[in-house]
């Protein structure tokens, strides 16, 4: 599968790198945001072509990694990942703007387990059970669990019985759901947003609930132009002043953007040290 | 015998042929249905089967990467769609790793990640036993549940198990939807046999029962005839039927020829005893005529004897008309008729028949070798009785023909219809068809018409009574 993916992406390396420049800002998502909600995508790229005045394209792709490397070799312009110190803490990478979730630029990890299990509490009372992880590089799906069990002094490789990467905050609180994994971790935002519409997260509860982390970012390649910098960044800023923006933020549960703190992003890179230093 | 074998053709056979469509029916039915369950659970084992490799492929590269979404995503699509069908019959799949330990499941709590197999019940340490013992098939096991193992082996490697778990009735909802509707087509075809069969046997047992109700009359009396077209084929019933109609014939015809011998018979007798009682009676009365009339002239007669003589005279004189009369005496020889002859009898009766409308038709061209006497005196017994029987404003209608063999008297009139039963002594002396007469003119017509070897005959239906002579000229055949 990796292989796969790689292929894919050396081939759009090779074919599609010199025509994209003329189409316009290319903005890379991941499915940890908005990835399977096509028609919310459609609505808020009319939005923001019509503010550019240029076309704008959001570039799908399934892992973390893979979008960072097309920000990296400046085939996408912008995108929104994850709040990862390779991102956040990155010269080539600069910080556009900061989604305001519940009217704050934070999220937490939800610690998620099945509605019928109503014993577990904590990290520490899923001892040999099975735990979906999303992406590797997401914190709040990966990184905080295995974070937080290190802080009680337990290696999370012995401490599960089985886990497994689900990829996406989506499919994590599916597997729960479908009784797949006992537990997992999301990000809160992705829980709430979920839980408009209770289908899936009615079958879940949240058992525990993180500190506040800086809600991932909006960033860009060093390289971008400074006018088109400014203008996405007051695009993204004011959306919430108009009637338009404000029906396509609210589809996306978000309350609008600020300027990026990157101390925000801090506890984080913290996390990252602790974990390298192990 | 038993009831049921003694009941009526007209029940019997709508029940015999219902009962044997209704058995037919069933035995195809049951053949069919046993056939059906066969290739049911046959078949759709081959569909799980198909399922089953279709996605082991995706299975086997999930297992060698160990990504378990992946697994469950591959698993989870095509079961949700088996669920949604009406016959289900798939309960779960379960994926094994290599060391026969759960993978991943469409149920997870039943079947929990990494469990061995052998903790997962009887069944599946049965499949633990036969999959250590396997060489990379398709393992079906049916102990309880039906288990289908698919090896997922790569290059020869072998990498897991895909084990697709069906109920033990997994096919029993097909099962049932085949029996229910092979039920309805069963029940629509009966609907139709059924009632063809009940309306053939009917139409097959009524015209017998009939035939049978009248059969049953034949010793008693003659049965009357059957309605025509009760049958009108050609096979073997259909000819009973016609051999019945024509024996009925047959018979009537016999009965009637005795009928016509008895009535001959009958008159010859009487003719016999007439004839003699006349001769006997004759000879005797002869002589007290010649008596009495010796005593008229010779005898010294009182005035009482003078009174009684003619009374016995004409008492005598009456005896001897009567006995005449039954005497019918062909033998006398007259000459041969004539056209005249018969012309003269209607000038004769005109004055008679001039209340009545009478129809004349004389067909005698010359001379007939029978005797002139007797065939006017047969033709005017005829004429007189249709002209009191016509009466006023009646209708009477004779023709005489010459024919080759001799002649031919026919006389009808419109007056009242002879019953039958004096139709049967109607040429017997006395008879009389009116209280006028001395009942001795059909007799004598009769005796005449014998002792000229004819023949007479007579026929009284719908107004109209009709009497024929046929009398052979003398020489004829």
């Amino acid at each position: 599968m990796h292989f796969y993916r790689m292929s894919c992406f050396c081939l759009l390396l090779l074919c599609a790198g010199p025509a994209l420049a003329a189409e316009g800002l290319r903005i890379g998502l991941t499915p940890t945001f908005l990835g399977e909600r096509p028609a919310l995508l459609a609505d808020w790229r009319a939005y923001l072509e019509n503010r550019l005045g240029r076309p704008v394209a959001f570039i799908l792709k399934d892992s973390h990694e893979e979008t960072m490397e097309l920000l990296r070799q400046q085939q996408i312009q912008a995108a929104w990942l994850c709040d990862c110190p390779r991102i956040t803490m990155n010269r080539e990478f600069n910080l556009l703007a900061t989604p305001l979730f519940h009217g704050r630029p934070y999220y937490r990890a939800y610690l998620v387990v099945p509605q019928a299990d109503q014993v577990t509490h904590r990290l520490l009372d899923l001892k040999d059970k099975v735990f979906a992880y999303g992406d590797p590089t997401s914190n709040a799906g990966h990184m905080n669990p295995r974070y937080e069990l290190w802080k009680f002094g337990v290696d999370p490789d012995h401490f599960f019985r089985r886990t497994f990467l689900t990829h996406t905050h989506g499919n994590a609180i599916e597997a729960v759901a479908a009784g797949v994994a006992d537990a997992t971790s999301v990000n809160s935002y992705v829980w709430e947003t979920l839980d408009q519409q209770p289908a899936l997260t009615g079958r879940t509860r949240i058992a525990a609930r993180s500190v506040e982390y800086g809600f991932p970012p909006f960033v860009t390649t060093h390289t971008m132009a400074p006018g088109d910098f400014r203008a996405l960044q007051r695009a993204l800023l004011t959306m919430a002043e108009d009637a338009r923006g404000r029906v396509v933020l609210k589809k996306m549960n978000l309350d609008g953007f600020a300027l990026p703190q990157p101390e925000l992003y801090q506890p984080v890179r913290e996390i990252v040290r602790y974990m390298d230093n192990r | 015998m038993s009831i049921p074998f003694d009941l009526s053709l007209r029940h019997k056979l709508p029940l015999w042929g219902g009962l044997l469509i209704l058995l037919t029916a069933l035995a195809i039915t049951g053949g069919n249905l046993a056939l059906t369950r066969e290739s049911l659970k046959k078949n759709m084992l081959v569909r799980s089967e198909i399922l089953g490799r279709s996605l082991a492929r995706a299975l086997s590269a999930a297992i060698s990467l160990d990504d378990v979404w992946r697994a469950y995503e591959i698993l989870d699509a095509p079961m949700s769609a088996e669920t949604l069908r009406p016959g289900f019959h798939l309960e779960s799949m379960v994926v094994l790793d290599a060391l026969n330990r759960v993978f991943i499941s469409t149920q997870p709590q039943r079947y929990p990640l990494q469990r061995g197999l052998a903790t997962l019940g009887p069944e599946f340490r049965l499949l633990q036993a036969r999959l250590e013992q396997n060489d990379g098939r398709v393992l079906a096991l049916e102990s309880g549940r039906v288990l289908l193992a698919i090896p997922l082996v790569v290059e020869g490697v072998p990498l897991g198990t895909l084990v697709l778990v069906h109920p033990a009735d997994y096919y029993q909802s097909s099962f049932d939807r085949a029996v229910r509707r092979t039920a309805w087509t069963t029940l629509l075809v009966l609907l139709v046999l059924l009632p063809l069969t009940w309306f053939w046997g009917r139409r097959m047992a009524q015209p017998l029962s009939l035939l049978t109700e009248r059969m049953g009359e034949l010793g008693r009396r003659l049965p009357a005839p059957l309605p025509e077209r009760i049958y009108p084929h050609d096979d073997e019933l259909g000819r009973l039927f016609q051999v019945y109609g024509q024996m009925l014939r047959e018979l009537a015809d016999k009965e009637a020829l005795e009928r016509q011998v008895v009535k001959s018979d009958r008159l010859a007798a009487l003719g016999r005893l007439t004839a003699s009682m006349a001769h006997e009676i004759n000879n005797p009365l002869g002589g007290l005529l010649t008596a009495v009339d010796t005593l008229k002239r010779h005898g010294q007669l009182d005035s009482l004897q003078a009174k009684l003589v003619p009374l016995l005279e004409r008492g005598l004189t009456q005896i001897q008309e009567v006995v005449a009369a039954l005497l019918v005496e062909a033998r006398a020889r007259s000459r041969a008729l004539t056209r005249q002859d018969v012309d003269d009898v209607h000038i004769l009766l005109a004055r008679e028949a001039r209340a009545v409308n009478w129809e004349w038709l004389n067909e005698v061209q010359d001379t007939v070798e029978l005797p002139a006497t007797l065939v006017r005196q047969v033709l005017i017994n005829l004429l007189l009785n249709a002209l009191q029987a016509a009466g006023k404003d009646g209708h009477m209608r004779a023709r005489i023909t010459q024919t080759a063999l001799g002649l031919e008297l026919e006389v009808g009139n419109d007056g009242r219809v002879i019953p039958p039963a004096l139709m049967e002594h109607l040429f017997e002396p006395f008879t009389g068809l009116n209280e006028e007469g001395h009942g001795l003119g059909l007799w004598i017509t009769y005796q005449i018409v014998q002792q000229l070897h004819g023949h007479i005959e007579v026929d009284s239906v719908a107004g109209w009574t009709r009497f024929r002579v046929d009398l052979p000229a003398a020489g004829s055949p």
